[in-house]
């Protein structure tokens, strides 16, 4: 039981990395929502002293190899969202469940910028508004993933 | 951030200091390309996670093996069958026409195309990043996969090898932004370059002077200019072209022959321009 206390962390952001690049029919694709990024969000907003730039940074470059993207692409844009939320946790926290979902959908839109940016930087890669998609889907998944990980989090007394 | 729970560094340092490493690591990755070696060892790190996320579908496949009815086993053995009936009858008469073209060849004093070796790999995983185009294929080093290798499906050029793991590799697809492969039409031997546009079924040439003949329903084979892909391989269809006269060129969209969106066999050649010990294999095991 020890062991997974400390891994519950690292273990959640495994799972949700599979659930990232798991594959699906193309039409399914263009709504999936950020996974590691909601992750990591509830998991700086419960516990910022575990999880924090560090850790998004360290996700980022993972992703960066999962998707092929050139190295650091993700973890730049993986930092920045996730230290807004680092800042402001005592005021988001406070905030109800729908609010937080409002926010989650304002840092994925954030992350989806800076991510075609950095890409606009290195490629000339064309902007479509489709691309936007997991903004909403990450927005209806907040919810969900906040009862789910808070649960997990009481059940195992992560601290 | 003042708060009882500060450890270590301050927020704003650890950012300064993550987004400094990230620029550090693009520029390094994409302008001078210092990763094309560990990331042979960072791939196969990685890989485990890739299997796990092609678990569900591959129980899916099992279980969808599994549960078919001998009669749709049946008609399909039936269907196949009279395929490879049809193919056989083509074979043969392609059999006495590769040698009429040898000789041919021979009495021209034109080098004559070998065989060359051959392996079907199969679809790990597609990226889903919207601004890039690979798939991953679960064949890598330990097959003798090198950097830069042609890969086919039955229908057509589908892409080339971009990156090489232990046991399996990206492969970047040819209606990638970054994409373009030399290709020269069949119905006028015109030599064109095709570039991806960054949607799975477009690909548009570039360049093309508005004199140019070329028609829709054009089809372009590659033209093996580039030394990257075999000579002769279908890769696309012309489906529009637009001249107007104020834009420069002309303006020639195509949609690739492979069904880039619906991959699941691949086959990866060895043309005999290739290295023939692979390179990056070795790399690969020194690392571990």
């Amino acid at each position: 039981m020890i062991k997974v206390r400390h891994y519950a962390i690292a273990l959640s952001l495994l799972v949700a990395m599979v659930f990232q690049i798991i594959p699906v029919p193309v039409q399914v694709d263009l709504y999936r929502p950020d996974w590691v990024l909601i992750v990591l969000s509830y998991w700086v907003m419960a516990l910022p002293h575990r999880a924090n730039v560090g850790v998004a940074f360290v996700s980022g470059l993972a992703l960066d190899l999962l998707l092929g993207t050139a190295m650091g692409v993700h973890s730049f844009a993986l930092s920045v969202s996730i230290y807004v939320l680092a800042a402001n946790y005592q005021r988001l926290r406070n905030y109800s469940v729908w609010q937080q979902a409002v926010i989650i959908g304002v840092i994925s839109a954030l992350y989806h910028s800076l991510l075609y940016w950095l890409l606009r930087l290195l490629t000339d890669v064309a902007f479509r508004f489709e691309e936007l998609w997991p903004v909403l889907t990450s927005m209806a998944l907040w919810p969900w993933m906040f009862w789910l990980l808070r649960k997990v989090r009481r059940q195992l007394r992560i601290t | 951030m003042d708060t009882i729970f500060t450890r270590g560094l301050s927020l704003n340092l650890r950012l300064t200091l993550a987004l400094a490493m990230s620029v550090m690591l693009i520029v390094l990755d994409y302008k001078i390309d210092a990763f094309s070696t560990t990331r042979v060892f960072l791939n196969s790190l990685i890989s485990p996670v890739q299997y796990l996320a092609n678990l569900p579908g591959q129980l899916l496949n099992v279980s969808a093996q599994r549960l078919t009815s001998q009669q749709a086993l049946i008609s399909e053995n039936e269907q196949l069958t009279n395929h490879i009936l049809l193919l056989n009858e083509q074979l043969q008469r392609f059999e006495v026409l590769e040698k009429e073209n040898a000789e041919l060849r021979r009495l021209l004093g034109a080098p004559v195309r070998k065989d060359m070796r051959k392996l079907v790999a199969e679809l790990m995983a597609v990226d889903n990043t919207p601004y890039s185009q690979q798939i991953v294929i679960n064949k890598g080093a330990i097959d003798g996969v090198y950097l830069g290798q042609a890969v086919l499906d039955e229908r057509g050029i589908v892409g080339q090898v971009m990156e090489v793991g232990t046991t399996n590799s990206r492969v970047l697809l040819i209606s990638d932004v970054t994409h373009s492969i030399p290709v020269r039409s069949i119905r006028n031997n015109s030599r064109f370059i095709a570039t991806g546009a960054g949607v799975i079924d477009e690909l548009f040439l570039t360049h093309v002077p508005h004199s140019t003949d070329v028609e829709v329903g054009d089809v372009l084979v590659s033209s093996g200019l580039g030394e990257v892909f075999p000579e002769g391989y279908p890769v696309a269809e012309v489906t529009q072209v637009l001249r107007d006269e104020s834009r420069p060129f002309a303006q020639v969209k195509v949609v690739p022959r492979a069904h880039l969106n619906r991959i699941k066999y691949l086959l990866l050649l060895w043309p005999e321009s290739a290295p023939t010990e692979p390179e990056l294999g070795e790399e690969g095991e020194s690392d571990d």
